[in-house]
Protein backbone atom coordinates (compact mmCIF):
# COMPACT_ATOMS: atom_id res chain seq x y z
CA UNK A 1 0.00 0.00 0.00
CA UNK A 2 1.36 3.66 -0.93
CA UNK A 3 1.89 6.53 1.62
CA UNK A 4 -0.84 8.14 0.82
CA UNK A 5 -3.12 5.27 0.31
CA UNK A 6 -2.39 4.31 4.07
CA UNK A 7 -2.86 7.60 4.94
CA UNK A 8 -6.19 7.23 2.92
CA UNK A 9 -7.43 4.52 4.88
CA UNK A 10 -6.15 5.49 8.48
CA UNK A 11 -8.91 8.58 8.10
CA UNK A 12 -11.57 6.29 6.83
CA UNK A 13 -10.91 4.17 10.51
CA UNK A 14 -10.65 7.37 11.99
CA UNK A 15 -14.16 8.60 10.34
CA UNK A 16 -14.98 5.42 11.50
CA UNK A 17 -14.25 4.93 14.91
CA UNK A 18 -15.46 8.66 15.72
CA UNK A 19 -18.79 7.98 13.91
CA UNK A 20 -19.51 4.85 15.84
CA UNK A 21 -18.45 7.01 19.15
CA UNK A 22 -20.80 9.57 18.44
CA UNK A 23 -23.89 7.11 17.51
CA UNK A 24 -23.35 5.78 21.05
CA UNK A 25 -24.53 8.82 22.37
CA UNK A 26 -22.81 8.31 25.65
CA UNK A 27 -20.07 10.86 26.48
CA UNK A 28 -18.32 8.51 28.29
CA UNK A 29 -17.20 6.20 25.29
CA UNK A 30 -15.18 9.76 24.71
CA UNK A 31 -13.48 10.09 28.10
CA UNK A 32 -12.30 6.49 27.66
CA UNK A 33 -11.80 7.00 23.99
CA UNK A 34 -9.48 9.99 24.46
CA UNK A 35 -6.95 7.95 27.10
CA UNK A 36 -6.71 4.93 24.59
CA UNK A 37 -6.24 6.98 21.29
CA UNK A 38 -3.84 8.99 23.60
CA UNK A 39 -1.82 5.64 24.08
CA UNK A 40 -1.34 5.04 20.48
CA UNK A 41 0.38 8.18 20.07
CA UNK A 42 2.39 7.86 22.97
CA UNK A 43 3.31 4.06 22.42
CA UNK A 44 4.19 4.69 18.53
CA UNK A 45 6.51 7.65 19.94
CA UNK A 46 7.82 5.63 22.11
CA UNK A 47 8.37 2.81 19.44
CA UNK A 48 11.04 4.87 17.01
CA UNK A 49 13.09 5.03 19.28
CA UNK A 50 12.50 2.38 21.47
CA UNK A 51 11.80 -0.32 19.04
CA UNK A 52 13.00 1.06 15.67
CA UNK A 53 16.04 2.05 17.18
CA UNK A 54 16.34 -0.12 19.95
CA UNK A 55 17.01 3.06 22.53
CA UNK A 56 14.66 2.28 25.77
CA UNK A 57 13.26 5.36 27.18
CA UNK A 58 11.82 5.31 30.43
CA UNK A 59 11.40 8.95 30.79
CA UNK A 60 8.14 8.90 28.50
CA UNK A 61 6.24 10.84 31.18
CA UNK A 62 8.67 13.66 31.02
CA UNK A 63 8.40 14.30 27.43
CA UNK A 64 4.20 13.80 27.90
CA UNK A 65 4.00 16.32 30.97
CA UNK A 66 6.48 18.77 28.65
CA UNK A 67 3.72 18.80 26.68
CA UNK A 68 1.17 19.40 28.84
CA UNK A 69 2.90 22.24 30.50
CA UNK A 70 3.49 24.29 27.47
CA UNK A 71 0.07 24.12 27.29
CA UNK A 72 -0.68 25.59 30.49
CA UNK A 73 1.65 27.82 30.01
CA UNK A 74 0.35 28.90 26.52
CA UNK A 75 -3.39 28.29 28.31
CA UNK A 76 -2.56 31.55 30.73
CA UNK A 77 -0.60 33.84 28.28
CA UNK A 78 -2.23 33.25 24.92
CA UNK A 79 -6.15 32.94 23.43
CA UNK A 80 -4.39 30.40 20.92
CA UNK A 81 -6.68 27.69 19.87
CA UNK A 82 -5.83 23.90 20.85
CA UNK A 83 -4.32 22.29 17.26
CA UNK A 84 -1.91 25.38 17.92
CA UNK A 85 -0.46 24.33 21.03
CA UNK A 86 -0.10 20.60 20.28
CA UNK A 87 2.89 21.52 17.58
CA UNK A 88 4.43 23.95 19.81
CA UNK A 89 4.22 21.51 22.91
CA UNK A 90 5.64 19.18 20.15
CA UNK A 91 8.50 21.49 19.75
CA UNK A 92 9.03 21.61 23.25
CA UNK A 93 9.47 18.64 23.93
CA UNK A 94 11.18 17.69 20.53
CA UNK A 95 14.11 19.86 22.28
CA UNK A 96 14.30 18.37 25.50
CA UNK A 97 14.57 15.23 23.10
CA UNK A 98 17.58 16.18 20.94
CA UNK A 99 19.12 17.59 24.31
CA UNK A 100 18.48 14.26 25.69
CA UNK A 101 19.83 12.73 22.41
CA UNK A 102 23.21 14.91 22.99
CA UNK A 103 23.91 13.95 26.35
CA UNK A 104 23.15 10.70 26.60
CA UNK A 105 24.82 9.65 22.60
CA UNK A 106 28.01 7.28 25.02
CA UNK A 107 24.92 5.53 26.97
CA UNK A 108 23.83 2.26 25.78
CA UNK A 109 21.54 -0.52 26.52
CA UNK A 110 20.40 0.08 30.71
CA UNK A 111 22.76 2.84 30.87
CA UNK A 112 20.74 4.88 28.51
CA UNK A 113 17.05 3.85 30.25
CA UNK A 114 18.61 4.70 33.57
CA UNK A 115 19.77 8.33 31.96
CA UNK A 116 16.14 8.99 30.81
CA UNK A 117 14.52 7.80 34.31
CA UNK A 118 16.99 10.45 35.77
CA UNK A 119 15.50 12.76 33.44
CA UNK A 120 12.01 12.54 34.57
CA UNK A 121 13.20 13.42 37.97
CA UNK A 122 14.93 16.22 37.20
CA UNK A 123 12.20 17.68 35.18
CA UNK A 124 9.27 16.98 37.74
CA UNK A 125 11.51 18.61 39.95
CA UNK A 126 11.75 21.70 37.90
CA UNK A 127 8.05 21.87 37.26
CA UNK A 128 7.01 21.47 40.89
CA UNK A 129 9.10 24.23 41.57
CA UNK A 130 7.49 26.38 38.95
CA UNK A 131 4.78 28.51 40.69
CA UNK A 132 3.83 30.17 37.17
CA UNK A 133 2.32 27.01 36.27
CA UNK A 134 0.81 26.52 39.68
CA UNK A 135 3.85 24.32 41.43
CA UNK A 136 2.87 21.41 43.40
CA UNK A 137 -0.32 23.32 44.23
CA UNK A 138 -0.81 22.30 40.30
CA UNK A 139 -2.71 24.50 37.23
CA UNK A 140 -6.58 24.72 36.56
CA UNK A 141 -7.54 25.05 33.07
CA UNK A 142 -10.86 26.34 32.22
CA UNK A 143 -12.03 24.91 28.81
CA UNK A 144 -12.90 27.29 26.54
CA UNK A 145 -16.82 27.64 26.19
CA UNK A 146 -17.04 26.71 22.46
CA UNK A 147 -15.53 24.33 20.56
CA UNK A 148 -14.05 25.39 16.75
CA UNK A 149 -16.31 22.80 15.49
CA UNK A 150 -20.21 23.53 15.60
CA UNK A 151 -22.12 20.64 17.37
CA UNK A 152 -20.07 18.85 19.12
CA UNK A 153 -19.03 18.85 22.59
CA UNK A 154 -15.84 19.54 24.19
CA UNK A 155 -14.48 15.63 24.99
CA UNK A 156 -15.75 14.98 21.53
CA UNK A 157 -13.86 17.83 20.28
CA UNK A 158 -10.44 16.76 22.30
CA UNK A 159 -11.18 13.14 21.03
CA UNK A 160 -11.01 14.15 17.05
CA UNK A 161 -8.01 16.15 17.79
CA UNK A 162 -6.21 12.89 19.47
CA UNK A 163 -7.67 10.88 16.75
CA UNK A 164 -6.13 13.70 14.15
CA UNK A 165 -2.43 13.31 15.86
CA UNK A 166 -2.85 9.45 15.90
CA UNK A 167 -3.45 9.55 12.19
CA UNK A 168 -0.12 11.80 12.07
CA UNK A 169 1.93 9.56 14.17
CA UNK A 170 0.95 6.27 12.80
CA UNK A 171 1.20 7.63 9.36
CA UNK A 172 4.53 9.03 10.02
CA UNK A 173 6.13 5.99 11.84
CA UNK A 174 5.35 3.61 8.78
CA UNK A 175 6.54 5.44 6.65
CA UNK A 176 9.80 5.94 8.53
CA UNK A 177 9.63 1.81 8.52
CA UNK A 178 9.72 1.81 4.62
CA UNK A 179 12.48 4.21 4.07
CA UNK A 180 16.12 4.94 4.10
CA UNK A 181 15.95 6.41 7.53
CA UNK A 182 14.17 3.07 9.08
CA UNK A 183 16.80 1.20 7.39
CA UNK A 184 19.38 3.13 9.49
CA UNK A 185 17.58 3.28 12.51
CA UNK A 186 17.19 -0.70 12.38
CA UNK A 187 21.43 -0.97 11.92
CA UNK A 188 22.10 1.27 15.05
CA UNK A 189 19.23 -1.40 16.94
CA UNK A 190 21.56 -4.34 15.49
CA UNK A 191 25.04 -3.28 15.82
CA UNK A 192 26.22 0.42 15.88
CA UNK A 193 29.87 -0.26 14.79
CA UNK A 194 28.69 -2.18 12.04
CA UNK A 195 26.19 0.82 10.82
CA UNK A 196 28.97 3.21 11.10
CA UNK A 197 31.13 1.18 8.81
CA UNK A 198 28.44 0.70 6.42
CA UNK A 199 28.35 4.63 6.20
CA UNK A 200 25.56 4.76 8.86
CA UNK A 201 25.76 8.01 10.68
CA UNK A 202 24.81 6.82 13.55
CA UNK A 203 24.82 9.99 15.98
CA UNK A 204 22.70 12.15 13.93
CA UNK A 205 19.95 9.19 13.52
CA UNK A 206 20.11 8.81 17.07
CA UNK A 207 18.81 12.33 17.53
CA UNK A 208 16.75 12.35 14.74
CA UNK A 209 14.89 9.70 16.68
CA UNK A 210 14.98 10.84 20.21
CA UNK A 211 13.52 14.54 18.80
CA UNK A 212 10.92 12.94 16.93
CA UNK A 213 9.65 10.15 19.50
CA UNK A 214 9.97 13.36 22.48
CA UNK A 215 8.11 15.56 19.93
CA UNK A 216 5.09 12.63 19.31
CA UNK A 217 4.87 12.68 22.98
CA UNK A 218 4.81 16.07 23.63
CA UNK A 219 2.30 16.52 21.15
CA UNK A 220 -0.03 13.27 22.33
CA UNK A 221 0.35 15.47 26.15
CA UNK A 222 -0.72 18.94 25.02
CA UNK A 223 -3.99 18.68 25.45
CA UNK A 224 -3.82 16.92 28.37
CA UNK A 225 -4.47 20.15 30.47
CA UNK A 226 -8.12 20.58 28.88
CA UNK A 227 -8.83 16.73 29.03
CA UNK A 228 -7.83 16.80 33.17
CA UNK A 229 -9.14 20.88 33.47
CA UNK A 230 -6.54 20.61 36.55
CA UNK A 231 -3.33 19.50 35.88
CA UNK A 232 -0.57 18.83 38.64
CA UNK A 233 2.83 17.12 38.56
CA UNK A 234 2.11 14.09 39.87
CA UNK A 235 -0.57 13.49 37.43
CA UNK A 236 1.07 14.91 34.75
CA UNK A 237 4.54 12.92 35.20
CA UNK A 238 2.58 9.68 36.25
CA UNK A 239 4.51 6.85 36.26
CA UNK A 240 1.26 5.22 34.20
CA UNK A 241 2.35 7.40 31.09
CA UNK A 242 6.32 6.21 31.26
CA UNK A 243 4.87 2.31 32.35
CA UNK A 244 2.21 1.75 29.44
CA UNK A 245 4.69 3.70 27.13
CA UNK A 246 7.38 0.65 27.31
CA UNK A 247 4.37 -2.28 27.72
CA UNK A 248 2.25 -1.43 25.05
CA UNK A 249 4.76 -1.69 22.35
CA UNK A 250 5.99 -4.49 23.93
CA UNK A 251 3.10 -6.40 23.99
CA UNK A 252 2.18 -5.03 21.00
CA UNK A 253 5.25 -5.99 19.06
CA UNK A 254 8.16 -3.61 18.65
CA UNK A 255 9.13 -4.24 14.47
CA UNK A 256 6.14 -2.71 13.02
CA UNK A 257 4.08 -0.03 13.48
CA UNK A 258 0.80 -1.88 14.22
CA UNK A 259 2.42 -3.49 17.23
CA UNK A 260 2.37 -0.49 19.43
CA UNK A 261 -1.49 0.29 17.99
CA UNK A 262 -2.70 -3.24 19.50
CA UNK A 263 -1.01 -3.14 22.45
CA UNK A 264 -2.27 0.57 23.24
CA UNK A 265 -6.00 -0.20 22.49
CA UNK A 266 -5.78 -3.96 24.54
CA UNK A 267 -4.11 -2.18 27.26
CA UNK A 268 -5.45 0.66 27.20
CA UNK A 269 -9.14 -0.37 27.15
CA UNK A 270 -8.28 -3.13 29.58
CA UNK A 271 -7.23 -0.18 32.37
CA UNK A 272 -10.41 1.83 31.27
CA UNK A 273 -12.89 -1.60 31.96
CA UNK A 274 -10.52 -2.24 35.20
CA UNK A 275 -11.71 0.98 36.36
CA UNK A 276 -14.87 1.14 36.10
CA UNK A 277 -15.75 -2.24 37.15
CA UNK A 278 -12.74 -2.58 39.89
CA UNK A 279 -10.53 -0.07 40.81
CA UNK A 280 -8.49 2.83 39.47
CA UNK A 281 -5.48 1.49 41.62
CA UNK A 282 -5.49 -2.48 40.19
CA UNK A 283 -4.78 0.07 36.40
CA UNK A 284 -0.92 -1.16 37.06
CA UNK A 285 -0.83 -4.07 38.32
CA UNK A 286 -3.02 -5.16 35.12
CA UNK A 287 -0.58 -3.75 32.87
CA UNK A 288 2.57 -5.73 34.94
CA UNK A 289 0.94 -8.87 34.82
CA UNK A 290 0.04 -8.98 31.07
CA UNK A 291 4.30 -7.61 30.27
CA UNK A 292 5.39 -10.57 33.01
CA UNK A 293 3.27 -13.11 30.56
CA UNK A 294 3.92 -11.88 27.06
CA UNK A 295 7.79 -11.53 28.38
CA UNK A 296 7.31 -15.56 29.12
CA UNK A 297 4.59 -16.32 26.64
CA UNK A 298 5.56 -13.88 23.99
CA UNK A 299 8.47 -12.04 24.04
CA UNK A 300 7.69 -10.22 20.26
CA UNK A 301 4.49 -9.67 21.36
CA UNK A 302 1.56 -10.37 19.49
CA UNK A 303 3.06 -9.41 16.00
CA UNK A 304 5.54 -12.25 17.21
CA UNK A 305 2.53 -14.34 17.80
CA UNK A 306 1.13 -13.60 14.42
CA UNK A 307 4.04 -14.26 12.56
CA UNK A 308 4.98 -17.64 13.97
CA UNK A 309 1.92 -18.75 13.79
CA UNK A 310 1.76 -17.81 9.99
CA UNK A 311 5.26 -19.19 9.88
CA UNK A 312 3.78 -22.89 11.03
CA UNK A 313 0.60 -22.99 8.90
CA UNK B 1 55.72 11.96 0.96
CA UNK B 2 55.43 10.13 -2.49
CA UNK B 3 51.82 11.72 -2.84
CA UNK B 4 51.28 8.41 -5.30
CA UNK B 5 49.79 5.83 -2.20
CA UNK B 6 46.17 5.79 -2.25
CA UNK B 7 46.89 5.29 2.03
CA UNK B 8 49.62 6.61 4.20
CA UNK B 9 49.71 6.36 7.73
CA UNK B 10 52.33 8.18 9.39
CA UNK B 11 53.81 7.85 12.68
CA UNK B 12 50.68 6.20 14.10
CA UNK B 13 50.93 6.23 17.64
CA UNK B 14 47.69 5.21 20.04
CA UNK B 15 47.35 3.41 23.54
CA UNK B 16 44.85 2.77 25.95
CA UNK B 17 45.57 4.01 29.21
CA UNK B 18 49.57 2.88 29.94
CA UNK B 19 49.60 0.93 27.45
CA UNK B 20 51.42 1.07 24.07
CA UNK B 21 49.37 -0.48 21.24
CA UNK B 22 50.63 0.97 18.48
CA UNK B 23 54.03 3.07 18.28
CA UNK B 24 55.47 5.09 15.29
CA UNK B 25 53.64 3.48 12.65
CA UNK B 26 54.29 4.12 9.10
CA UNK B 27 52.60 2.43 6.52
CA UNK B 28 52.29 2.96 2.47
CA UNK B 29 49.77 1.26 0.36
CA UNK B 30 49.57 1.68 -3.72
CA UNK B 31 46.52 1.66 -5.32
CA UNK B 32 45.48 -1.83 -6.57
CA UNK B 33 48.05 -3.57 -4.34
CA UNK B 34 47.78 -6.36 -2.09
CA UNK B 35 49.38 -6.10 1.21
CA UNK B 36 49.26 -8.66 3.96
CA UNK B 37 49.27 -7.71 7.69
CA UNK B 38 50.40 -10.43 9.66
CA UNK B 39 51.45 -10.37 13.79
CA UNK B 40 51.18 -12.69 16.50
CA UNK B 41 48.28 -11.79 18.92
CA UNK B 42 48.14 -8.51 20.80
CA UNK B 43 50.40 -7.10 18.15
CA UNK B 44 47.59 -4.46 17.30
CA UNK B 45 46.59 -5.30 14.04
CA UNK B 46 42.93 -4.87 14.80
CA UNK B 47 43.42 -1.63 16.66
CA UNK B 48 45.69 -0.34 13.15
CA UNK B 49 42.95 -1.36 11.35
CA UNK B 50 40.38 0.82 14.38
CA UNK B 51 42.27 3.37 13.64
CA UNK B 52 42.31 4.00 9.92
CA UNK B 53 38.93 3.17 10.39
CA UNK B 54 37.67 5.80 12.46
CA UNK B 55 36.46 3.33 15.12
CA UNK B 56 39.35 4.63 17.27
CA UNK B 57 41.11 8.03 17.50
CA UNK B 58 44.83 7.35 17.41
CA UNK B 59 46.99 10.06 19.47
CA UNK B 60 49.76 10.20 17.24
CA UNK B 61 50.64 10.64 13.57
CA UNK B 62 47.82 10.78 11.02
CA UNK B 63 46.34 8.67 8.43
CA UNK B 64 45.74 9.89 4.72
CA UNK B 65 43.03 8.44 2.18
CA UNK B 66 43.48 9.28 -1.43
CA UNK B 67 45.30 12.36 -0.47
CA UNK B 68 42.35 13.65 1.94
CA UNK B 69 43.45 13.72 5.82
CA UNK B 70 41.22 11.25 7.67
CA UNK B 71 42.14 12.01 11.11
CA UNK B 72 38.86 13.08 12.93
CA UNK B 73 36.52 11.83 10.49
CA UNK B 74 34.01 9.32 11.75
CA UNK B 75 34.04 5.88 11.12
CA UNK B 76 30.75 6.47 8.31
CA UNK B 77 32.29 9.23 6.91
CA UNK B 78 35.58 7.15 5.49
CA UNK B 79 33.22 4.55 4.69
CA UNK B 80 31.98 7.27 2.04
CA UNK B 81 35.42 8.32 1.52
CA UNK B 82 36.32 4.48 -0.01
CA UNK B 83 37.62 2.81 3.43
CA UNK B 84 35.74 -0.24 3.97
CA UNK B 85 36.07 -2.90 6.46
CA UNK B 86 35.13 -6.36 7.51
CA UNK B 87 35.14 -7.54 11.08
CA UNK B 88 37.01 -10.11 12.53
CA UNK B 89 34.10 -11.43 14.01
CA UNK B 90 30.95 -11.18 11.38
CA UNK B 91 28.83 -7.92 13.02
CA UNK B 92 25.80 -8.46 10.29
CA UNK B 93 22.49 -6.75 11.02
CA UNK B 94 20.36 -9.77 12.83
CA UNK B 95 16.85 -8.03 12.44
CA UNK B 96 17.46 -7.52 8.77
CA UNK B 97 17.34 -10.08 5.37
CA UNK B 98 20.32 -10.68 3.86
CA UNK B 99 19.72 -9.08 0.56
CA UNK B 100 18.68 -5.22 3.42
CA UNK B 101 21.78 -6.25 4.77
CA UNK B 102 23.54 -5.08 1.42
CA UNK B 103 21.20 -2.28 1.05
CA UNK B 104 22.58 -0.39 4.23
CA UNK B 105 25.59 0.47 2.45
CA UNK B 106 24.03 1.33 -0.39
CA UNK B 107 21.82 3.79 0.97
CA UNK B 108 23.83 5.45 2.93
CA UNK B 109 27.31 4.94 1.19
CA UNK B 110 26.71 4.69 -2.23
CA UNK B 111 23.76 7.24 -2.49
CA UNK B 112 25.94 9.87 -0.37
CA UNK B 113 28.63 10.32 -2.26
CA UNK B 114 28.24 13.28 -4.90
CA UNK B 115 26.99 12.49 -8.12
CA UNK B 116 25.79 9.38 -7.12
CA UNK B 117 21.97 8.27 -6.41
CA UNK B 118 20.98 4.90 -6.95
CA UNK B 119 17.15 4.31 -7.79
CA UNK B 120 15.48 1.66 -5.98
CA UNK B 121 15.39 -1.23 -8.36
CA UNK B 122 19.36 -0.45 -8.93
CA UNK B 123 19.81 -0.71 -5.54
CA UNK B 124 17.61 -4.26 -5.85
CA UNK B 125 19.91 -5.39 -8.73
CA UNK B 126 23.16 -4.66 -6.84
CA UNK B 127 22.44 -6.40 -3.88
CA UNK B 128 21.22 -9.53 -5.89
CA UNK B 129 24.60 -8.92 -7.83
CA UNK B 130 26.98 -9.16 -4.61
CA UNK B 131 25.16 -11.66 -3.02
CA UNK B 132 25.76 -13.86 -6.45
CA UNK B 133 29.29 -12.60 -6.61
CA UNK B 134 29.70 -14.51 -2.81
CA UNK B 135 27.27 -17.49 -3.50
CA UNK B 136 24.45 -16.34 -1.27
CA UNK B 137 21.89 -15.47 -3.68
CA UNK B 138 19.21 -18.19 -3.03
CA UNK B 139 19.30 -16.98 0.50
CA UNK B 140 18.89 -13.38 -0.25
CA UNK B 141 15.94 -13.64 2.06
CA UNK B 142 17.02 -15.31 4.81
CA UNK B 143 18.08 -13.79 8.07
CA UNK B 144 22.16 -13.59 9.15
CA UNK B 145 20.96 -16.28 12.12
CA UNK B 146 20.51 -18.71 9.13
CA UNK B 147 23.41 -19.27 7.64
CA UNK B 148 26.71 -21.02 8.45
CA UNK B 149 30.15 -19.37 9.45
CA UNK B 150 31.54 -19.26 6.39
CA UNK B 151 28.22 -17.75 4.75
CA UNK B 152 28.87 -15.47 7.44
CA UNK B 153 31.81 -14.23 6.67
CA UNK B 154 31.08 -14.00 2.41
CA UNK B 155 28.07 -11.68 3.83
CA UNK B 156 30.66 -9.71 5.79
CA UNK B 157 32.65 -9.52 2.68
CA UNK B 158 29.87 -8.63 0.61
CA UNK B 159 28.34 -5.91 2.65
CA UNK B 160 32.28 -4.39 3.07
CA UNK B 161 31.81 -4.15 -0.90
CA UNK B 162 28.75 -3.20 -1.37
CA UNK B 163 29.91 0.56 -0.30
CA UNK B 164 31.68 0.46 -3.64
CA UNK B 165 35.30 1.22 -1.78
CA UNK B 166 38.67 1.52 -3.16
CA UNK B 167 40.22 0.27 0.12
CA UNK B 168 39.01 -3.16 1.69
CA UNK B 169 40.59 -4.20 4.71
CA UNK B 170 39.52 -7.86 5.35
CA UNK B 171 40.23 -8.41 8.92
CA UNK B 172 40.68 -12.20 9.82
CA UNK B 173 37.91 -12.98 7.37
CA UNK B 174 39.22 -16.56 7.23
CA UNK B 175 39.55 -17.61 10.87
CA UNK B 176 38.68 -20.76 12.02
CA UNK B 177 37.39 -21.66 8.45
CA UNK B 178 38.35 -25.08 6.67
CA UNK B 179 40.58 -25.53 3.90
CA UNK B 180 38.19 -25.26 0.76
CA UNK B 181 36.61 -22.52 2.81
CA UNK B 182 39.65 -20.48 2.62
CA UNK B 183 40.44 -21.07 -1.15
CA UNK B 184 37.02 -19.74 -1.65
CA UNK B 185 37.41 -16.26 0.24
CA UNK B 186 41.16 -16.21 -1.40
CA UNK B 187 39.75 -16.75 -4.58
CA UNK B 188 36.77 -13.68 -3.90
CA UNK B 189 39.19 -11.24 -2.55
CA UNK B 190 41.63 -11.39 -5.30
CA UNK B 191 38.84 -11.18 -8.27
CA UNK B 192 38.27 -8.21 -6.01
CA UNK B 193 41.60 -6.84 -6.22
CA UNK B 194 41.30 -7.71 -10.07
CA UNK B 195 38.48 -5.04 -10.41
CA UNK B 196 40.67 -2.40 -8.99
CA UNK B 197 39.90 -2.39 -5.46
CA UNK B 198 42.89 -1.99 -3.33
CA UNK B 199 42.96 -5.15 -0.54
CA UNK B 200 44.91 -5.01 2.62
CA UNK B 201 44.36 -9.19 4.18
CA UNK B 202 44.99 -9.13 7.87
CA UNK B 203 45.07 -13.09 8.75
CA UNK B 204 46.83 -15.73 10.71
CA UNK B 205 46.85 -18.49 7.87
CA UNK B 206 50.49 -18.16 6.87
CA UNK B 207 49.02 -20.12 3.27
CA UNK B 208 46.61 -17.81 2.47
CA UNK B 209 48.83 -14.92 3.31
CA UNK B 210 52.05 -15.97 1.10
CA UNK B 211 49.44 -17.00 -1.96
CA UNK B 212 47.68 -13.50 -1.55
CA UNK B 213 50.21 -10.74 -0.88
CA UNK B 214 52.43 -8.66 -2.99
CA UNK B 215 53.67 -7.25 0.02
CA UNK B 216 54.16 -8.43 3.57
CA UNK B 217 54.15 -6.02 6.98
CA UNK B 218 54.80 -7.26 10.37
CA UNK B 219 53.41 -6.10 13.67
CA UNK B 220 55.02 -7.12 16.65
CA UNK B 221 53.89 -5.69 20.02
CA UNK B 222 52.64 -2.21 18.65
CA UNK B 223 55.86 -2.08 16.16
CA UNK B 224 56.14 -2.32 12.47
CA UNK B 225 59.13 -4.80 12.22
CA UNK B 226 59.09 -5.38 9.09
CA UNK B 227 57.66 -4.63 5.28
CA UNK B 228 58.52 -6.08 1.83
CA UNK B 229 58.35 -9.20 -0.53
CA UNK B 230 56.77 -11.84 1.70
CA UNK B 231 59.23 -13.82 0.75
CA UNK B 232 62.01 -11.89 2.45
CA UNK B 233 60.08 -10.99 5.06
CA UNK B 234 59.43 -14.68 6.21
CA UNK B 235 62.53 -15.32 6.64
CA UNK B 236 63.50 -12.08 8.47
CA UNK B 237 65.48 -13.20 11.41
CA UNK B 238 63.22 -10.48 13.66
CA UNK B 239 60.04 -12.38 12.26
CA UNK B 240 61.49 -15.46 12.92
CA UNK B 241 62.33 -14.73 16.67
CA UNK B 242 58.80 -12.63 17.56
CA UNK B 243 57.02 -15.61 15.79
CA UNK B 244 59.09 -18.78 17.36
CA UNK B 245 61.56 -17.05 19.72
CA UNK B 246 64.75 -17.42 20.35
Amino acid sequence: MSGTKFVLALLIAAGVVFGAALLVGNSYVFFAGYVVLQYIALATAWNILGGYTGYVNFGTAAFFALGAYTTVVLHKLTTLPLPIMMPIGGIVSGIIGLGTGYLTLRLRGAFFSIATLALAVVVQTLITNWDFVGGSRGAYIVRPPTTPLLGIDYIQYLCLVMLALVVIVLATARAIERSRLGYGLATIRDDELAAEASGVPTLRLKLVATTMSGAFMGMAGAPLPYYVTYLDPTSGFNLAYAVNGVAMPLVGGTSSWFGPVIGAILLGTLQQVVTVTISSAVNLLIVGLVLVAFVIVAPNGILGLLRLQGRRS
Amino acid sequence: MTGAALLEVTDLGKRFGGFVALEAIELAVQDGERVGLIGPNGSGKSTLVNCMCGTLRHETGSVRFAGRMLDGLSAHERTRLGVARSFQLPRPFNTLTLAENLRIPLLYAVNARPGATLGALAIDERCAELLQMVGLAAKSAHMPRDLTQIEMRKLELARAMASSPRLLIADESMAGLSHGEVDDILALLIRLNEQGVTVILIEHIMRAVMHFSQRLVVLVAGRKIADGDPADVVRDPDVVRAYLGE
